[in-house]
């Protein structure tokens, strides 16, 4: 794709003024990083830092059945979800295949929205609208109507304090509630995808750059720096939490990719991909699949997607995802193998490194878990 | 970005210094390529004793994005590798002409085609836009 045809964010003269290094993702020209990659991924360790997570895709699914057409589209059990609470979900194809991994909140009795991956959001827009027929119930595509700001780190809290008069101590782990963030309306939602405590903040995206002005300066004091997408994926690495088109595809159910405790199969009603899914689970627990594992190298070269997991000098896997890690100063990787070979502390795992078996050692994920 | 006027550069993004009696001279990769790669985490440089050749892979640098071939500008014998920069890459970041040098190599032949510094800058400038 060329430039010409990226879409920008209504951050994007911010980022340029702050000489971030931009980057094609999803057909948005996002910030990779703004200086060191590593020195952000430690700032959000230790402190804060401030992302536009502008690209997103939020849908917005209202009416009277709005609760009842999610669960029968999405393999979650949405109707229990509390107004002002969040659920980290999936929705699947028939055959049980991931068509994406979905954060929704509802945001009241009959309102909910549903927040997609940027690379994905047309297909589950198009899923949803499809899904919805015979229900009461309207889906929106809202992409446009939000900006995406997210402070994430062990100083957000008190940084967002100081911008608004919302019930934070109140706010749980994923929920989302409606306020105001420094004089502008904003969804403040108590979500990330960095493994440390932070929010993410819905906001009309003529506010984006107030939001973002309001953030940068009530995190001065407190080392909050503006953080991009390279970090992103370390920060979500470390602490193991999947990337669709890495972890997770169509070709994977969610009991494949070791989360078949998003599927609900208890809730009322039919869903999409529910007898797959059955049989998944069942598939699951008599001839596991392959695991998903975290490998940390003994040596310092660099696992890739798509390099090969070896023992004995055969092949038993492959890397979904790999950087070397800021926090843990080695290299790290997300890979699926071979149940065999999936439990911590298996002997003689390694990864091809083009042509070289480097030694790696299996571990449980995640690989980094906040002190709370 | 300010590249060092008297060294010479390969279309690769390596610099090279000014050979000294010895014939031999200093290579590293430009700020541009430091740059472009983000935080270097890994360097693989030649060994000593080994025989390059100008425009051939003779080492990798691995950053948290990817993993870059280190290319020759020169053919020659490496007499040197920076141990630095293998106990810390980052100062390939840090100080890409300076203590981020990678290897030092007896030269033998070299391209026709190294630039000036004038000619890289504007070269360079192509390849941000």
């Amino acid at each position: 794709m060329s430039s010409t045809e990226l879409r920008h964010t209504a951050l994007d003269a911010v980022h340029r003024s702050l000489g971030a290094t931009m980057t094609d993702f999803a057909g948005w020209d996002m910030p990779l990083r703004y200086g060191s990659e590593r020195d952000e991924h430690l700032a959000v360790r230790t402190r804060a830092g401030l992302f536009d997570l502008s690209h997103m895709g939020e849908i917005t699914v209202t009416g009277a059945e709005a609760a009842a057409l999610l669960d029968f589209a999405l393999v979650g059990n949405i109707a229990s979800v509390g107004v002002g609470r969040a659920r980290y979900t999936m929705i699947c194809r028939a055959d049980g295949g991931i068509l994406d991994d979905l954060i929704v909140y509802r945001l009241a009795e009959t309102e909910y929205m549903v927040v997609a991956n940027a690379s994905n959001a047309q297909v589950v827009l198009d899923a949803l609208a499809e899904r919805a027929a015979g229900f009461d119930a309207e889906v929106r595509d809202d992409r446009d109507a939000y900006a995406l700001i997210a402070v994430q780190g062990p100083e957000s809290p008190g940084i967002l304090k100081s911008l608004t008069d919302a019930d934070l101590d109140g706010l749980k782990y994923y929920a989302g509630l409606p306020g105001t963030v420094a004089g502008v309306p904003a969804l403040i939602a108590r979500t990330g995808y960095t493994g440390e405590d932070g929010f993410e903040l819905f906001v009309k995206p003529e506010h984006a750059v107030r939001l973002w002005q309001a953030l940068t300066a009530a995190g001065e004091g407190v080392g909050l720096v503006p953080c991009g997408l390279s970090c992103r994926d370390t920060l979500r690495l470390e602490a193991g939490m999947p990337l669709y088109g890495h972890e997770l595809s169509t070709s994977l159910t969610p009991f494949d990719a070791g989360l078949g405790r998003v599927v609900k199969f208890e809730k009322d009603g039919d869903f999409v991909g529910r007898e797959a899914l059955a049989q998944a689970a069942e598939r699951a627990a008599s001839e596991p699949p392959r695991v998903l594992v975290g490998l940390i190298a003994e040596g310092r070269r660099v696992p890739r997607a798509g390099y090969a997991v070896v023992a004995g000098g055969r092949v038993i896997g492959e890397v979904t995802s790999g950087a070397p890690s800021p926090t843990l100063g080695k290299p790290i990787a997300m890979a699926y193998v071979d149940a065999a070979h999936a439990a911590s502390g298996t002997e003689g795992v390694g990864v091809d490194i083009r042509g070289s078996h480097e030694p790696y050692e299996v571990v449980a994920l995640p690989f980094y878990k906040r002190q709370k | 970005m300010n590249n060092p006027q008297q060294l010479r550069y390969s279309k690769e993004h390596e610099w090279l210094s000014a050979a000294d009696a010895d014939g031999v001279a200093t290579v590293g990769i430009t700020e541009f390529a430091a740059n472009a790669l983000g935080d270097v985490v890994f360097a693989q440089l030649p060994e000593v004793g080994a025989a390059v050749t100008a425009g051939d892979s003779c080492g990798e640098l691995e950053s948290t994005k990817s993993v870059s071939d280190l290319y020759s500008p020169v053919t020659g014998e490496v007499v040197e590798a920076n141990q630095d920069v293998v106990d810390d890459p980052s100062l390939v970041n840090s100080a890409p002409f300076e203590g981020g040098w990678l290897f030092k190599v007896r030269v033998s032949a070299e391209p026709a085609d190294l630039m000036s510094t004038d000619e890289y800058t504007a070269f360079t400038a192509g390849e941000e836009s």
